[in-house]
C-alpha cells in the first residue's frame, strides 16, 4: 500500500511537470485528488488496514495529499500568471472603428406626436383617430361652422370630386383634427378624455413657412363639472412638461366657433426669455395651442346634454414644435424626406 | 383694424400707456400686432409762428424765415415755397430727430451754415416729421395750436393694429374697440350725439324702398339729404381716415367711410337724381344681368348676387360695391344715404362669386347686428348735414322685415361657476356685463337678464355671456386645477400602439421612417407597373387640385417610397432603408373611401458600407424576407410565401405574403423597368404589409407551449434535389413528423461536383419529445422515414 502511495506521488509529480493549461490541470486534480482517485481511496479505506501499518501509511498518504494539493495551487497560479502575461502581449487596437450597426429613426413628426401623446396619456387621456377624408358635416357643420360661416375662410379646403344626388359636394380632406371630437362624442358617453393626432390638409401654396399637409393633435375632455380652470391647469401642465418647468404661460381670449369661452395658450419665448426676438415676432410669446370650453350647441348636436355635461377641447400644430425647438427654417423639409435632414433627429 | 388712440379717446377716457392698453386688449381677445407711435421722438419740435420772411442773401431759391418759438425768435434758412407770415408751423431745433426728405433716413438735426448763413433749426414738412410722404412744402398747422407747445401734444398719437377674430365684426370699428377699452379699464363709454335738424319735406317724397329678398336683407334704412355741396372733407377727418388706411375722396364719401370706421356699419351714398323711378329695390340679380361697379369694371351676375336696383336697373352690388351710374360726383346735390343689413351668407357668397372684396363686404360677411344700421345712419346723416351743408329730409326710411324681439339672455352664478370654475357674486357678474355696455336687470330667480346689444352679433347664449364675464374679470383670474373627473374606460384606438410597435421594430432593423403626401396622379401610379397598359385601380379625385401631380388620393404607398429612395440616392446616401406607415384611400360608392393602413418598406444595396473587418451580409430578397418573418413572428403570425404576379416586382424574385390563404402583403425585388422609371440604381427590394389585416391576425390570443424537460437530439441530412423543388415542399413533409421540433437549412449549393439541374441542400433536424428522452433508435427510425418520403415524393438523393 505504501508503495502505491509512493507510485501515485511520483506519477502525479511527473505529470504535473508537463501540464500547461487549466483544463489539463483540472483533469490532473480529478485523477489524483478527486473523490474516486487512488490516493483518496487509500485514505478512505485506512480503517481496513492493520493497526500497525495504519499509522505509517496514513501519515504518508496525508503528507502526499497535502503536498499534491499545494503543488496544484502553485501550478494553477503559475498557469494563470503565464496566461495573463501572454494576454498582455496579445493586446488589440481598441481604437479601431467598431462594427457599424445600422439603426433607423422615426420621422421627426412621429416622434413629436408621440412626445405630446405620452404627456396626455399620463394625464389619463386615450388616443383615438379619425378619417383623413371626411364629410363636410364633421369638418364644419357639427363644429358650429355652417356654410358661409366667416371662420371657414381660415380653412382653404381640398374637396373630393364626389357629388350627391342633389349636386352637393360634401366630401373633403379634413382641414383640422377637430372632426374627431364629434366622432368621439357621437360614439362615447362621458367621461371622455381623448387626444387625436393626425394629418390635416389645406389648399395652400407651399413655401418656407407654409405646407399643404401638416399634423395636429386634438384633445377633448367631457364630463360633469369640467371647468375652464381644469382646461387651464391641464394645458399649462402639458406646456411646462413639453417646454420646461420654468416656462411662463399666457392665457388669453381667442375665438374658435366650436368652443365658448375660447382661449389661446402661449409660452414665454425660450430664445429671448420674453424680451422679443425674431422667433417670437418681437412679442416675447410663442402661441402653442388654441382651446376652449366645448360649445353647448356642439355638445347638443352630439347628443350630450350641455346642462348636465361640460368639457374642454384643444388643438395644436405639431410641426411648429420642432421648428421652434431646433430652429428649422423651412417647413418643406419635413415631407421632402431628405435623409440628411431626417437623420439629424 | 387700425385704431388711433386719439380717436378712441373721443369715446373713453384712458390714461394708461399705449403698451399697457395693447396688453389688456390682447389678453381680452383683440390681439394688438403692432403699435405705431407718431411723435414719440418729437422731443425738440414745438409749434412756432412765422414772424418774418426775408430773401437769402446768397441764394434765390432759399429764404430766411424768422420764427417765433415761444421762447424768443430764431431765423432759419428754408427752401419751402409756402412760407407765409403768421402761419403756425412745426419748428425743430438742434437735436431733433427728423426724417431726411431725400434719403428717408432718420437723422439728428445739427446747426449748419447754408450758403453762408447760420441756421440752427428747421421748419418741417410732413415727411420730415414722419407723418406722410408729403415733402412738397412745410406743414401748416391749424390756427388754434399754441405757439411754444410741443407738437406731440397736438399731433402725437399711437395707432394700434388689431387682429379681429371672425366673431367680432363690431370691433372692426373705433367705437367697438372703445367699448372694449371702457370695459377693460372700468371707464365709462361715451356715445356721440346723433341728433340733427330735419326739414319739413319727408323722405318718402324722395324715394321708396322695397325689399324683395328679405332672407338676404333683414333691414334697409335710408335718409335723403338735399342741397349738399360736394367738397373736400375737413382736415381732422381726412387725417383720421388716412391713419386708418382710407383714402380721402370728398365730404360725402369720406363721411360714409368715417362712420363705417367709427361704428363698423358700411354705408353707401347714391346720387338721388340717378335713382330712376324714385325707387330702391333690394333683389336677387336676374341671370345675366350686368353693371359697371365703382372700380369701372363690368360685372355680370347670377341669381346668387344681391343687388340694389332702382325701378329700371341695378345701381349697386349690395354690401360689396356701389355702381358707377349712381356714384356721388362733383355736381351731385342730393343724396340717398343707405345703411342696411345684408345677410352674412349672401355677402360672403357674393364676394367669393365675384372675386370682389371691400371694406364693406369684409364687415357684412362676418355678420352685423341690424340694430347698428339705424344708429350709424343717424350719425352719417348728421355729419353730412354738418359738412355738406344740405337739408335732411324729414324721417328715416326703415324697412325691417327681420325685426324680432330677441328674448333677453339669462346668466347666474351657477353658470359662471360650472364653466369657469370661479365663484362670482351676481352683482359682480352684472357689473362685468354693464362695463361692456350691455343692458342688464335682475331676474326673478337670482339671475341677471341681459338685453340684445344693438352693436354686437356674437352674444346668443349663456355661454357667450360667461365668456364676456371672463374677459372682463380677466382670464388671469381663472385658477389652474387638474382634471378630477373619473377616467374613461377602455384603451382607445388599438392601431396606435400596434403601429408604434411595428415602427419600433422597423427602426431597430435600421429603417428610417418617412412621411409622404397622400395625393398623386395617374401618371405617377402608372410608373409602378412594369408592363404599360395595366389597368389602374380606381382612385378618388380631388375637385380642386393644387397641381396635376396632386390630383388623386393614393391607393398605394409605393410611389412615395420609390421617389424618396431615388431622391436620396442622388444625394449620395448609402445603404438606404426606408419605411412608411400610412393610409391608402380605396373608393367606395356613396361613402367615404376606405382608409387602409399600409406598411411599405424599401431597401437599396448600393455601395455596401466599407468596413475594415468583414463584409456585411448582402441585402437581397432573403434580407427583406427575414425581416418580414421576424416582424410577423413578433405578433405570433406565421405566413406562407407564394409566387405572385405583382406588377411592380420582378417575377424572378417576389412573393405574396399569405396567412390562412389571405394575402396580407408582398415582398420582392423591384422590377428593373420600374426602377428605371424612378431613376433608381438596381437592385432594390420592397415589401408591403396590410397593417389593418396584421392587427386582426395579431389580436388572436397566444397560447403558452410547455417547455420540454427532455433534451433534444440533432441529426444532419444532406441531399440532392432537382433545382425546381422548393424548400417549402421539404418543410411541408418534415413538418408532418411531430417529433421534429426544429429544422434549419445550413447549406445550399449549386455548381461544381453537383450534377446539372440539381442542387445540394443540407439541413439540421432537432428531435425532441415533451414526454421522454428520445432513444437513438427512435430518432433513427423517424429520420429514416423522413428520408424515404423525401426521396419518394421529391426525388431526393441522400448524400453521404
Ligand atoms: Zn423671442
Amino acid at each position: 500500500m505504501l508503495d502505491q502511495v509512493e507510485e501515485v506521488a511520483s506519477q502525479a509529480n511527473a505529470e504535473l511537470q508537463k501540464i500547461a493549461s487549466l483544463d489539463e490541470l483540472e483533469g490532473w486534480r480529478v485523477r489524483y485528488l478527486g473523490r474516486k482517485s487512488k490516493l483518496i481511496n487509500i485514505l478512505r479505506s485506512l480503517g481496513d488496514v492493520p493497526i500497525e501499518e495504519r499509522r505509517t501509511l496514513g501519515a504518508r498518504a496525508n503528507q502526499v495529499k497535502v503536498g499534491l494539493e499545494s503543488r496544484f495551487t502553485q501550478k494553477k497560479e503559475q498557469i494563470e500568471l503565464l496566461k495573463n502575461q501572454s494576454l498582455e502581449l496579445e493586446k488589440i487596437d481598441v481604437t479601431l472603428p467598431g462594427q457599424p450597426y445600422q439603426v433607423g429613426r422615426l420621422h421627426l413628426t412621429t416622434r413629436t406626436i408621440k412626445e405630446i401623446c405620452d404627456i396626455f396619456i399620463s394625464l389619463g387621456f386615450q388616443i383615438v383617430e379619425g378619417p383623413e377624408v371626411e364629410w363636410e358635416h364633421y369638418n364644419f357643420e357639427a363644429l358650429n361652422m355652417p356654410a358661409e360661416h366667416p371662420a371657414r375662410d381660415g380653412f382653404a379646403t381640398l374637396w373630393a370630386d364626389y357629388k350627391t344626388e342633389t349636386g352637393a359636394r360634401p366630401m373633403l380632406m379634413r382641414t383640422h383634427t377637430s372632426p374627431v371630437q364629434i366622432r368621439t362624442m357621437e360614439k362615447a358617453k362621458p367621461p371622455i378624455r381623448v387626444i387625436a393626432p393626425g394629418r390635416v390638409y389645406r389648399y395652400e401654396a407651399t413655401d418656407a413657412t407654409h405646407e399643404w399637409m401638416f399634423s395636429q393633435v386634438e384633445g377633448l375632455a367631457v364630463d360633469k363639472n369640467i371647468t375652464m380652470a381644469d382646461l387651464k391647469g391641464t394645458l399649462f401642465e402639458f406646456a411646462r412638461r413639453l417646454f420646461g418647468q420654468d416656462r411662463k404661460c399666457r392665457f388669453r381670449v381667442d375665438y374658435f366657433p366650436f368652443v365658448e369661452p375660447g382661449c389661446e395658450i402661449a409660452i414665454d419665448c425660450f430664445v429671448c426669455g420674453g424680451k422679443g426676438c425674431r422667433l417670437c415676432g418681437s412679442s416675447g410669446w410663442i402661441e402653442i395651442l388654441g382651446a376652449g370650453m366645448v360649445h353647448p350647441e356642439v355638445l347638443r348636436g352630439c347628443g350630450i346634454d350641455p346642462e348636465e355635461y361640460s368639457g374642454f377641447a384643444f388643438g395644436m400644430g405639431v410641426e411648429r414644435i420642432p421648428i421652434l425647438r431646433y430652429g428649422i427654417d423651412d417647413i418643406r423639409l419635413f415631407y421632402n424626406n431628405d435623409l440628411r435632414f431626417l437623420k439629424q433627429f | 383694424m387700425k385704431v388711433p388712440l386719439k380717436w378712441l379717446k373721443d369715446y373713453v377716457d384712458t390714461d394708461i400707456s399705449p403698451e399697457e392698453l395693447a396688453e389688456k386688449l390682447t389678453l381680452a381677445g383683440l390681439e394688438v400686432s403692432a403699435i405705431q407711435v407718431i411723435g414719440g421722438n418729437w422731443e425738440n419740435i414745438v409749434v412756432g409762428q412765422i414772424a418774418a420772411v426775408n430773401p437769402h442773401p446768397n441764394a434765390d431759391r432759399l429764404r430766411l424765415a424768422t420764427v417765433d418759438t415761444g421762447k424768443g425768435q430764431q431765423t432759419v434758412v428754408c427752401g419751402a415755397p409756402n412760407l407765409v407770415v403768421g402761419d403756425k408751423i412745426a419748428f425743430a431745433s438742434a437735436g431733433a430727430k427728423l426724417i431726411d426728405g431725400h434719403t428717408g433716413k432718420a437723422e439728428e438735426l445739427k446747426p449748419a451754415k447754408i450758403r453762408g448763413v447760420a441756421s440752427e433749426g428747421m421748419v418741417c414738412s410732413e415727411k420730415e416729421l414722419g407723418l406722410s410722404e408729403n415733402h412738397e412744402g412745410i406743414l401748416v398747422l391749424p390756427e388754434e395750436f399754441q405757439v411754444g407747445k410741443h407738437l406731440s401734444d397736438y399731433l402725437g398719437d399711437a395707432i394700434f393694429d388689431i387682429d379681429i377674430t371672425p366673431n367680432r365684426a363690431d370691433c372692426l370699428s373705433v367705437m367697438g374697440i372703445a367699448r372694449e377699452v371702457a370695459a377693460l379699464t372700468a371707464k365709462p363709454f361715451r356715445m356721440p350725439d346723433l341728433s340733427y335738424p330735419e326739414s319739413s319735406k319727408s323722405v318718402e317724397s324722395y324715394a321708396a324702398v322695397e325689399i324683395k329678398a328679405p332672407d338676404l336683407c333683414p333691414r334697409y334704412c335710408a335718409t335723403v339729404i338735399d342741397g349738399i355741396v360736394i367738397g373736400p372733407s375737413p382736415g381732422w377727418m381726412q387725417k383720421r381716415l388716412a391713419a386708418c388706411g382710407a383714402r380721402p375722396i370728398n365730404n360725402i364719401v369720406d363721411v360714409t367711410n368715417y362712420v363705417m370706421l367709427e361704428f363698423g356699419q358700411p354705408l353707401h351714398a347714391f346720387d338721388c337724381q340717378q335713382i330712376r323711378g324714385n325707387k330702391i329695390i333690394v333683389r336677387r340679380a336676374a341671370a345675366g344681368e350686368a353693371m359697371y361697379t365703382l372700380d369701372e369694371q363690368e360685372r355680370k351676375f347670377d341669381s346668387d348676387i344681391l343687388l340694389i336696383a332702382d325701378a329700371e336697373r341695378p345701381i349697386a352690388v349690395a354690401g360689396i360695391m356701389g355702381g358707377l351710374s349712381s356714384e356721388v360726383r362733383d355736381y351731385t346735390t342730393s343724396i340717398l344715404l343707405e345703411s342696411a343689413n345684408f345677410s352674412q351668407a349672401a355677402i360672403h357668397r357674393g364676394s367669393q362669386n365675384l372675386k370682389l372684396s371691400s371694406e364693406a363686404s369684409v364687415r357684412f360677411e362676418k355678420g352685423l347686428n341690424p340694430g347698428l344700421a339705424m344708429m350709424a345712419l343717424k350719425r352719417a346723416t348728421q355729419l353730412i348735414a354738418q359738412l355738406g351743408g344740405g337739408k335732411v329730409a324729414g324721417g328715416i326710411i326703415d324697412v325691417y322685415p327681420a325685426r324680432t324681439a330677441k328674448k333677453p339672455l339669462s346668466i347666474n352664478g351657477h353658470n359662471v361657476r360650472r364653466l369657469l370654475g370661479i365663484d362670482l357674486e351676481l352683482d359682480q357678474i352684472q357689473r362685468c356685463l354693464e362695463l361692456l355696455g350691455l343692458s342688464c336687470r335682475k331676474g326673478d330667480s337670482n339671475n341677471v337678464l341681459v338685453g340684445d346689444p344693438w352693436w354686437r352679433n356674437d352674444i346668443n347664449c349663456t355661454a357667450d355671456l360667461v365668456e364676456e364675464v371672463a374677459r372682463v374679470t380677466g382670464y388671469d383670474n381663472i385658477p389652474e386645477t387638474m382634471l378630477s373627473s373619473s377616467l374613461p374606460s377602455g384603451a382607445g384606438s388599438l392601431i396606435v400602439s400596434f403601429r408604434q410597435e411595428i415602427s419600433s421594430f422597423m427602426v431597430a432593423c435600421g429603417f428610417q421612417e418617412i412621411i409622404t403626401y397622400p395625393l398623386t396622379s395617374p401618371e405617377i401610379m402608372q410608373k409602378l407597373s412594369s408592363s404599360p397598359g395595366t389597368a389602374q385601380p380606381e382612385m378618388l379625385k380631388i375637385a380642386n387640385p393644387m397641381s396635376r401631380d396632386l390630383e388623386y388620393l393614393r391607393t398605394s404607398l409605393r410611389m412615395g417610397v420609390l421617389s424618396v429612395l431615388s431622391r436620396n440616392q442622388r444625394s449620395r446616401e448609402n445603404n438606404i432603408r426606408l419605411f412608411e406607415i400610412a393610409k391608402v384611400f380605396l373608393p367606395r360608392p356613396q361613402d367615404l373611401p376606405l382608409e387602409n393602413e399600409i406598411l411599405c418598406g424599401l431597401v437599396d444595396t448600393v455601395a455596401p458600407e466599407t468596413y475594415w473587418q468583414s463584409k456585411p451580409a448582402p441585402v437581397d430578397f432573403y434580407f427583406v424576407k427575414g425581416m418580414v418573418e421576424t416582424l410577423l413572428a413578433r405578433f405570433g403570425i406565421k405566413a406562407d410565401y407564394l409566387y405572385g404576379h405583382d406588377v411592380t416586382l420582378s417575377p424572378a424574385g417576389s412573393a405574396d405574403v399569405v396567412v390562412d390563404s389571405v394575402k396580407i402583403g408582398v415582398i420582392g425585388e423591384v422590377h428593373p423597368a420600374v426602377l428605371m422609371r424612378f431613376d433608381i440604381a438596381e437592385p432594390a427590394f420592397l415589401f408591403e404589409l396590410d397593417v389593418d389585416k396584421l392587427l386582426t391576425l395579431a389580436s388572436q390570443p397566444l397560447i403558452y407551449k410547455t417547455i420540454s424537460k427532455y433534451p433534444g437530439t440533432t441529426r444532419d441530412i444532406a441531399m440532392l434535389l432537382d433545382t425546381g423543388v422548393t424548400y417549402q415542399k421539404i418543410v411541408d413533409i418534415v413538418k408532418g413528423f411531430s417529433l421534429v421540433s426544429d429544422m434549419q437549412l445550413f447549406d445550399l449549393y449549386v455548381g461544381e461536383q453537383i450534377p446539372e439541374g440539381k442542387k445540394s441542400l443540407a439541413f439540421r433536424l432537432t428531435y425532441q419529445s415533451a414526454d421522454q428522452t428520445l432513444k437513438d433508435e427512435e430518432v433513427d427510425k423517424v429520420q429514416k422515414r423522413i428520408i424515404e418520403r423525401l426521396s419518394k415524393e421529391l426525388g431526393a438523393v441522400l448524400r453521404s
